[in-house]
């Protein structure tokens, strides 16, 4: 136990295996560590921003599918009324041809009854005027007076 | 077993003597081994101790030839190993030697992160170095006291050949370790204080006052004061080390002893020393770990600017 040169041999050494620590095997094995470090971070990083991102598109999807789904019914809303108005125009114009066609038919009814009765008139008062010539060319004959009274008839 | 040839006494000295080489003055007389002289010097003479008195008389101009044998061969199998996994180092998935490399340096990087928080790359190397060597060091302490010293008196040839094989049971190594050490601390204070900040250091703490004709008789307290504190980390950092592991090498040699005294005792002296052995795995780490902590802890002491400025 006497203190000698050993210390001085050991201090040196100490030195020596500090340096050649530092100069052989720490920087290397840090850096394989650090850059291991950086890409576990990077990976872990990774996988957060592709969960966020699948996070952001399926909100992304399901406002979509909203949207659309809001639009759609819109669109049938429209399409309803739209069809309603349809029927309600085509009813309306179905009846007011209607009335039309019924007003031109009785016109023309009327037109025609005018017509017939006019040309009736005519000859009813032609017949009264043949009437009259026969009675009086003819006799008072019955039976003459029926035929010529039946014919005026039938000429009617 | 080497207790059947020598007296307990002369056991448990021989193995706590260690191979020295060294110079033994002229006119020195050497002894053999019933106490003789056997030989006198003409002139100064390099050669190794042959008595635990000749390595004591051979004073600072010496070395324990075996100390430094197994510590540099020790941290050179640390450092080997260590480089050879650093070569192939790589950032995908660590396995192996890489992984347990990695993982010891992972821990001491955290350590080191905790304890200092100031720039200098040679910190951390230096605090794996320390806890990695000493580790080493210590761990010898596990293989059963007679194993290699025995097996080194029959390469030899000498069966009085000394041999330690734990380099921390040297004060040499521990406090060479320690005032190392030392000397960067008082290095590191001054690269970042400055000469002047590091007097400074030495004579205005822990007493200071504003008048300076006060001041004048408060700083050769401080120094006293601060002298003490410094020069205690080292020698408490060296010997802390040296204590603990000396102590238990001791009580190894000692559950040794019992090694010659019958099977019964033999037995039990393997039982003890298994056991011993268990609960010195716990310390030979933990003073690895208490050598490297404080290590760091002083380091960062000596890079500490602001340290001056808080107190006014």
């Amino acid at each position: 136990m006497n203190i000698n040169l050993t210390l001085i041999g050991q201090s040196i050494t100490f030195l020596f295996f500090v340096w050649f620590c530092h100069a052989f095997v720490w920087g290397y094995i840090r850096k394989a560590m650090e850059e291991r470090e950086k890409q576990i971070a990077d990976g872990l990083d990774a996988a957060d921003r592709a969960g966020r991102d699948l996070e952001l598109a399926q909100e992304k999807a399901a406002k979509q599918l909203r949207e659309a789904k809001a639009e759609a019914a819109s669109i049938i809303d429209a399409a309803n009324k739209r069809a309603n108005q349809i029927i309600d125009e085509a009813k309306e114009s179905a009846r007011t041809e209607g009335d039309r066609l019924k007003a031109a038919a009785q016109a023309e009814v009327e037109q025609e009854m005018n017509r017939a009765k006019e040309a009736l008139r005519s000859q009813v008062a032609k017949l009264a005027l043949a009437g009259a010539e026969k009675v009086l060319e003819a006799s008072i004959d019955e039976s003459v007076h029926k035929d010529m009274v039946d014919k005026l008839a039938a000429g009617l | 077993m080497a207790a059947e040839s020598q007296s307990t006494v002369g056991y448990i000295q021989h193995h706590l003597t260690n191979l020295t080489y060294g110079k033994l003055p002229a006119g020195y007389e050497r002894l053999d081994s019933e106490g003789h002289v056997h030989e006198v010097l003409a002139a100064d003479t390099w050669t190794l101790a042959h008595s635990g008195q000749e390595a004591a008389d051979m004073g600072f101009m010496a070395i324990h030839v075996d100390s430094m044998l197994w510590s540099i061969g020790l941290g050179f199998l640390f450092l080997l190993f260590f480089a050879r996994i650093a070569k192939r180092a790589h950032s995908g998935i660590p396995r192996g030697a890489q992984n347990a490399v990695e993982m010891v340096i992972g821990f001491i990087d955290q350590t080191v992160k905790d304890g200092f928080h100031h720039k200098n790359a040679m910190i951390a190397p230096m605090a794996l170095t320390i806890f990695m060597w000493i580790f080493l060091m210590n761990a010898m302490d596990l293989v059963p006291v007679d194993w290699i010293p025995q097996l080194a008196a029959l390469i030899s040839g000498d069966p009085h050949f000394y041999f330690k094989v734990v380099p921390t049971t040297d004060p040499n190594i521990t406090l060479g370790m320690g005032f190392t050490i030392f000397g960067l601390m008082v290095y590191f204070t001054i690269a970042k204080k400055g000469f002047m900040g590091f007097v400074k250091e030495l004579t205005l703490h822990p007493f200071h006052h504003p008048k300076w004709y006060v001041n004048v008789f408060l700083v050769p307290i401080n120094f006293a004061l601060e002298a003490i504190s410094w020069i205690s980390k080292p020698i408490s950092l060296g010997l802390r080390l040296f204590g603990n592991m000396y102590a238990g090498e001791m009580i190894f040699i000692l559950i040794a002893t019992m090694f010659g005294a019958g099977l019964i005792l033999g037995l039990f002296a393997g039982v003890l020393q298994w056991a011993w052995a268990v609960f010195h795995i716990l310390v030979i780490t933990l003073q690895a770990f208490v050598f490297m902590v404080l290590t760091i802890v002083y380091m960062a002491t000596a890079h500490q600017i602001e340290e001056e400025d808080q107190f006014h």
